[in-house]
């Protein structure tokens, strides 16, 4: 097996992972996508492992050890959505602004806050 | 390792069963990301991992494909279905889910695949694995998990018992803080 076959799955799983990251509003949707990256970590370690022939079995004991780290993640992660959505009714990346340093004057349409740096606050953009 | 490796163009049978299954794990991650319907992703999701344990399969690490089937299919897609229906998401098609720097994002996972493929691609044009059964069973895994990593295992299953501890505290409402 050549070893560009699997890491070369990965890189595109990995990017694959960003662009759900960056491109999703759904916070479950985020975490999926997170899973995803970490996925094709796995399988670079996975592949790396058996290209280097380790014979402690470095590579997938830390497989393993991801798995159950990302078990935990996705369970602290849907906790700390459910209590968003508890608290703002609803689980949109781009609406839960209440952390922003400047809130932007008018909705999700414009993202560029340009010169707004001078502009006088007028309320949360939280609903 | 890399002495008297085969061509790269030709690929053996393991290597065609292995482009295959990555075909099935990079169209289904596509879906993942691009898909209208929630509960879609959630099951593309499902049909992404499952291939992505055929693929440790292939590559001899049969241990981590089951472990793979059992976390990820089986416990990772529940929480998250669970966490889709406690949010009350809709059933149906929804225009809401992606945001509105679509392109910049996609701008972004393109030039980190180019970036990465490129890397790794002239990192590793040369490095050839042969294949050896048994070698990711269970029985040289569990011997090496319990002799040489054993401190990190048991530093690990504290951590998951913090972060189960933590998920009951935020999810329960009867919990408050002092004062």
């Amino acid at each position: 097996m050549h070893v560009v076959y699997p890491v070369v799955v990965s890189a595109l799983l990995f990017s694959i992972g960003v662009y759900g990251v960056l491109a999703r509003r759904n916070a479950i949707l985020v975490l999926m996508s997170v899973e995803l990256m970490l996925n094709a970590v796995n399988l670079n370690l996975v592949a790396f492992d058996v290209w280097l022939g380790d014979r402690l079995h470095g590579g997938q004991v830390l497989t393993l050890f991801v798995s159950v780290i990302a078990a935990a993640e996705v369970g602290l992660g849907l906790a700390i959505v459910l209590a968003v959505f508890r608290t703002r009714r609803t689980v949109d990346v781009d609406r839960l602004r209440a952390l922003a340093e400047v809130p932007p004057a008018s909705g999700p349409g414009s993202e560029r806050p340009a010169g707004s740096a001078v502009q006088p606050a007028d309320g949360e953009g939280a609903p | 390792m890399t002495s008297q490796a085969p061509g790269l163009w030709p690929p053996s049978g393991p290597e065609i069963v292995f482009l295959l299954l990555g075909a099935v794990v990079v169209g289904s991650a596509l879906l993942v990301v691009t898909t209208r319907q929630l509960v879609h992703a959630a099951l593309w999701l499902v049909v992404c991992f499952g291939a992505l344990a055929g693929g440790y399969l292939v590559l001899t690490a049969e241990f981590v494909a089951w472990v793979q089937v059992l976390i990820y299919v089986g416990a990772v897609v529940v929480l998250l279905l669970f966490g889709i229906m406690l949010t009350r998401a809709p059933i149906g098609p929804s225009s809401g889910l992606d945001s509105g720097n679509r392109w910049a994002a996609a701008l972004v996972a393109v030039a980190t695949a180019a970036v990465l493929v490129t890397v790794v691609v002239t990192g590793f044009r040369a490095a050839y694995a042969p294949l050896h059964p048994g070698q990711g069973a269970a029985e040289p895994l569990g011997a090496s998990v319990f002799r040489v990593w054993v401190l990190p295992f048991e530093a690990l299953s504290v951590l998951l018992l913090a972060a189960l501890i933590g998920a009951i505290v935020l999810s329960r409402t009867d919990i408050r803080g002092r004062e």
